[in-house]
């Protein structure tokens, strides 16, 4: 059989400009699709040893009594482990972060001692030679439970008449209230005043992979290798480092191929944390791997909002003031190292954000419940600020019988309005909502579409249109977290090493999530140097190998650890042609690299093979100049400073058909068109909104994590946890408008999220617009049948 | 999770599967599509699974007076069978609501029904069309009518030692079924397989109730506006997660009104 071998380049590439803005496959695809993928999971160590824990089947309750005498005789068993045993190799945490003033959690255990705080919280640990054995033997574990009050609605753990940790005093986390002034006068003299609440559903991401994690301490050294399936290997290298009590330097982490994590896999988990201070109390490799149902009842949770949201505008749609209310409930416990009070942060920080007013009130309340806990999920906050702001808009577009589509023009920041600071603090260095929404109104040929939305109407068909307008936070400074105290990297570096046969390894902080960023990392470090693709391997999620960094979350990976390889690239190609300007006894300024050759500037005339090069470099270094040394790696490191965030900006629209008999939703047709700046591989971006559109749709139609009044998690499973399928989705079409950052040499901004955060409040509005003509509006997701019959008075 | 420990046997004739279901623990094992996942979230532990696809009687589809299906027959053959499709359009129609291609490929008819899943198609199916189960054991064979098999949630009227060998369908070409699930492949929220013939409606709705429900009212009125009234004494859907029984009586209603004009067209 010959040998598959990958195109370079999609067809109809240029490579005139180098790698940058190309459609270039990348190299893991085939790999992963020929099953090649390496995940933790397919590691086998000799001695390894797997755990399986004992979980909580209350929400809220008291353990009296562990008993482990037949689950230690069972077959296979190498020890049981209460939450005391293993607090002896684990220090406990606390989820709170200095900049988010006044949040609080109690000390979490990596198994929880006496007491469990939500159904699923583990409270022993079997560890046995297989699996399977550990899990005959969790069935063996006789406990005895004092079933404690559970706090399950989110108002009631407000009003707090059930304190989940009595010490806090209530069961309020986090709270934050801001004020530019002056709402209140904007309301007085307003026209237009609208107001709704809006509720959305908690919910979780579903990777394909479940969490993972094989720890293997070696007692010789003193020093622990943890293969993990983790979005931010150096923070969780510092993490094992802080709380087993192991030398940094003597903690390595590796995350293998990651089967999508979308913010699952950058938290501490109990679980986790547990699994590596076995590994140390057994002096042998242990693995954990989350199985479907402990995933739902155990990985992070998001979202649960609910909003009151009032918008003061003129008669002629010019909107004055925003004041929100936003209360969520995160579960037992503020998750580390992050804190659970982010996505509440980005609620306050975002909501209103693509429009010019200049008068904005908010008050949010984060508290304690006894359900899982919630934390970042891709998109953080920005779903629910999008939503809501988009269908209060649209609410009053709906009052002031105004086209929602010129009502957002006409409160849209202007383009050229830039630099601007919007009213809850946040700073935007140059967005371009005029010109996506010139884009979109085209691309999905606005007009057209309501016209035949009308004649479909006139024909009993009920289709909606529904806009959404969105701001994105990318390229987090430290100003997310490092300043409020977590060691959470905000700068990430490169190393780029030329190796003697002219290739390039790259090896970077940032990690592959399943999502293409080696992938990019080839196209600018190919471009950079000077080389065909072809020429770059990549490397990635190595805390043993690669310079430090923060990893991937925060739509980060091509803005940050994009600029650093962009920056070593550089740097490299100059080295190299320091090396051939002495080999070819030329002045450097006359060379360049072209196509895997050093060139003659001018008349690209081939002067010299880079294998050549390398050869000559590596190997006969005696041929060169005697005071001349060679530096073919080199490694650059990227921080953005300027702004605390680089924003991206974009809007997407939905059509609907709503079948108001029996109220489905059939989605005909999304648009997005984003700015996120110079767009590295345009297929990878675009496959990168279609998946976060088809989370966000999830959001809004399917996905909620339902919990019975006592706390219990109803639906933990593929069948009843309902997530987005491709028969469901409609055509998903992108477009973008390139609006690069200054910050960076690259300009990119950053896409991962985009897709998320737009998608429910687009849906929403659709759903609402088809509904508008008989006189029915639904404002709580997931948008169920149920839930839409209701709303049509059907039942 | 890991499934519980336990054996395995594939007998090659009947009577070796009647000696290996009278040992204590068994349970038959076919498609597997629902036994090994309730295996792997240690619903169900087993001591002996007793494999029967590989007895060559109880596969294969028979014509005749009637259309007889060995239990063994998956989804995917009566999805595609010509035959099926021209003769009992209904079976046809409604294979291609179950699961997704890889389940179909593996589940099979007898699988379905002996499980008796309210929600699952075959069942209503069987219901409407008054199929006859032929029940064989050591003693010999029960031929059961459809509205006497399903007892109960997940209760049959097979006895221990017994297992399904067979399905048999009266030809009848006018059919309805219809099903409102949230995304291609789950189990519907609520479905309907309706049949008529010379002989009047035969309305049978799955997710309605404990077993699979024959609208009886329905099916006997002579108007859409009665059937509808009718149905409400029919079924009481109990409530699902996301459906309260009082939306998913309303959503039944819906079905009824778009297959009426299917079941009540003059031949």
């Amino acid at each position: 059989m010959g040998k598959a071998e990958l195109p370079l380049h999609a067809p109809g590439t240029q490579l005139d400009k180098g790698y940058i803005g190309q459609s270039v496959p990348r190299a893991n695809a085939q790999r992963l699709l020929q099953g090649r993928g390496s995940f933790t999971d397919d590691l086998i160590f000799p001695r390894l040893a797997h755990v399986a824990f004992f979980r909580s089947p209350y929400a809220h309750a008291r353990v009296k009594r562990l008993d482990f005498k037949r689950a230690l005789r069972s077959p296979g068993v190498i020890g049981v482990f209460d939450g005391r045993a293993v607090a002896e190799y684990c220090k406990p945490w606390m989820g709170v972060l200095a900049h988010l003033k006044g949040i609080r959690s109690p000390e979490q255990h990596a198994i929880a001692i006496e007491r469990a705080c939500w159904q699923g919280e583990a409270v022993a640990a079997v560890v046995a030679e297989s699996r399977g054995q550990a899990e005959d033997a969790v069935g063996l574990i006789e406990a005895d439970w004092e079933e404690l009050p559970a706090v399950v609605d989110m108002d009631e753990a407000l009003a707090g008449k059930v304190v989940i940790h009595p010490e806090l005093g209530d069961n309020i986390c986090f709270k934050r209230e801001h004020d530019t002034g002056g709402v209140d006068e904007a309301f007085a003299k307003a026209d237009v005043v609208v107001e709704e609440t809006y509720n959305f559903g908690r919910h979780t991401g579903v990777c394909i992979e479940g969490r993972a994690i094989l720890a293997d301490y070696n007692a010789g050294e003193h020093s622990l290798t943890v293969y993990h399936a983790t979005q931010a290997p150096h923070m969780m290298q510092d993490i094992f480092s802080r709380h087993l009590g192991i030398p940094e330097a003597n903690v390595r982490v590796i995350a293998k191929d990651v089967g999508g994590s979308y913010g699952i896999k950058v938290h501490v988990y109990a679980d986790e944390m547990a699994t590596a201070a076995l590994s140390v109390m057994l002096r042998r490799p242990v693995k954990f791997v989350a199985d479907r149902l402990e995933s739902f009842l155990s990985d992070i949770h998001a979202r649960e909002h609910k909003v009151k949201v009032r918008l003061a505008c003129t008669k002629e749609g010019e909107i004055l003031a925003f004041d929100l209310d936003d209360l969520t409930a995160i579960g037992p416990y503020s998750v580390y190292p992050r804190t659970s009070g982010i996505e509440g942060n980005q609620v306050v920080n975002l909501t209103g954000g693509p429009y010019k007013h200049q008068k904005y009130r908010a008050k949010m309340n984060v508290v304690f419940t006894n359900k899982n806990v919630t934390c970042q999920y891709r998109a953080v906050g920005h779903p629910i600020a999008v939503a809501l702001t988009e269908a209060i808009v649209d609410r009053a577009a709906l009052e002031l019988k105004m086209d929602p589509a010129e009502l957002r023009r006409r409160n849209l920041i202007p383009d050229d309005a830039y630099p601007y600071t919007f009213p809850s603090g946040i700073k935007f260095e140059k967005l371009s909502h005029h010109r996506t929404l010139d884009k979109l109104l085209e691309l999905m040929d606005y007009k057209s579409l309501r016209a035949q939305q009308a004649d479909f109407r006139k024909k009993g068909v009920t289709r909606g249109i529904g806009l959404a307008a969105m701001i994105e936070v990318t390229n987090p400074s430290p100003a997310f977290y490092g300043v409020g105290g977590a060691r959470i990297s905000a700068q990430d570096g490169a190393t780029l090493r030329f190796e003697p046969t002219g290739m390039v390894t790259v090896l970077c902080g940032v990690t592959e999530q399943g999502q293409g960023t080696e992938g990019i990392f080839a196209q600018i470090a190919a471009s950079a140097v000077g080389v065909t693709v072809d020429k770059v391997r990549v490397i990635t999620g190595d805390t043993g190998v690669t310079p430090y960094g923060g990893g991937t979350w925060a739509s980060r990976g091509a803005g940050i650890g994009g600029e650093a390889v962009l920056l070593a690239g550089r740097a490299l190609r100059s080295n190299i042609l320091d090396v051939a300007a002495v080999v070819l006894k030329m002045d450097k300024a006359e060379l360049d690299i072209v196509k895997n050759e050093v060139v003659n500037r001018l008349t690209l005339e081939a002067k010299l093979p880079l294998a050549e090069l390398g050869r000559i470099a590596h190997f006969r270094p005696d041929t060169l100049p005697v005071d001349f040394q060679s530096e073919l790696t080199v490694t650059r490191s990227y921080t953005p400073r300027q702004y605390a965030f680089t924003f991206s900006n974009g809007i997407q629209a939905s059509y609907v058909e709503v079948d108001p008999e029996t109220g489905f939703v059939k989605l005909l047709k999304h648009w997005c068109v984003e700015d996120a700046g110079t767009v590295i591989n345009p297929m990878l971006v675009d496959e990168q909104i279609r998946g976060g559109v088809v989370q966000g749709i999830g959001a809004a139609l399917y996905e909620e994590c339902l919990y019975g009044p006592d706390g219990q998690l109803l639906n933990g499973n593929m069948a009843d946890y309902l997530v987005p399928m491709s028969s469901e989705m409609p055509d998903i079409v992108c477009a973008h408008i390139e609006t690069p950052t200054k910050q960076s040499q690259l300009g990119a901004k950053g896409v991962g999220e985009a897709g998320t955060a737009g998608a429910p409040g687009a849906v929403m509005n659709a759903i609402n617009d088809a509904l508008a003509p008989l006189g029915a509006r639904v404002t709580a997701m997931p948008f169920t049948p149920e839930r839409i019959l209701v709303a049509l008075r059907k039942i | 999770m890991k499934a519980p420990s336990f054996a395995y046997a594939k007998p090659r004739s009947l009577e070796e599967a009647f000696d290996l279901l009278e040992r204590p623990g068994a349970k038959i094992l076919a498609g597997g599509q629902s036994l090994v996942p309730s295996l792997n979230m240690r619903l169900s532990s087993p001591e002996l699974l007793v494999d029967i696809t590989g007895i060559s009687s109880l596969a294969g589809i028979q014509v005749g007076r009637t259309f007889r299906i060995g239990a063994l027959v998956t989804h995917a053959q009566i999805e595609r069978s010509a035959e099926i499709r021209k003769q009992v359009p209904l079976l046809a129609e409604a294979a291609a609501h179950i699961a997704h291609p890889a389940i179909r490929n593996r589940g099979t008819l007898g699988g379905s029904l002996a499980l008796a899943d309210p929600a699952a198609e075959y069942p209503a199916c069987a219901l409407a069309l008054n199929a006859t189960l032929v029940l064989l054991g050591r003693k010999g064979e029960r031929r059961v009518p459809a509205g006497s098999f399903f007892k109960g949630l997940f209760e049959t009227d097979l006895r221990t030692g017994e297992l399904l060998a067979a399905v048999e369908f009266p030809r009848v070409e006018r059919s309805a079924f219809l099903e409102l699930a949230r995304r291609q492949g789950d189990y519907a929220i609520i479905g309907l397989a309706g049949v008529a013939d010379g002989s009047g409606r035969r309305i049978a709705f799955l997710g309605a109730g404990a077993t699979p429900v024959l609208a009886k009212g329905a099916s006997a009125a002579s108007s859409l506006e009665q059937a509808l009234k009718a149905l409400g004494n029919d079924i009481d859907p109990p409530a699902d997660l996301y459906h309260s029984s009082a939306t998913k009586l309303h959503l039944a209603k819906v079905l009824l009104s778009r297959a009426w004009n299917t079941l009540s067209k003059p031949h």
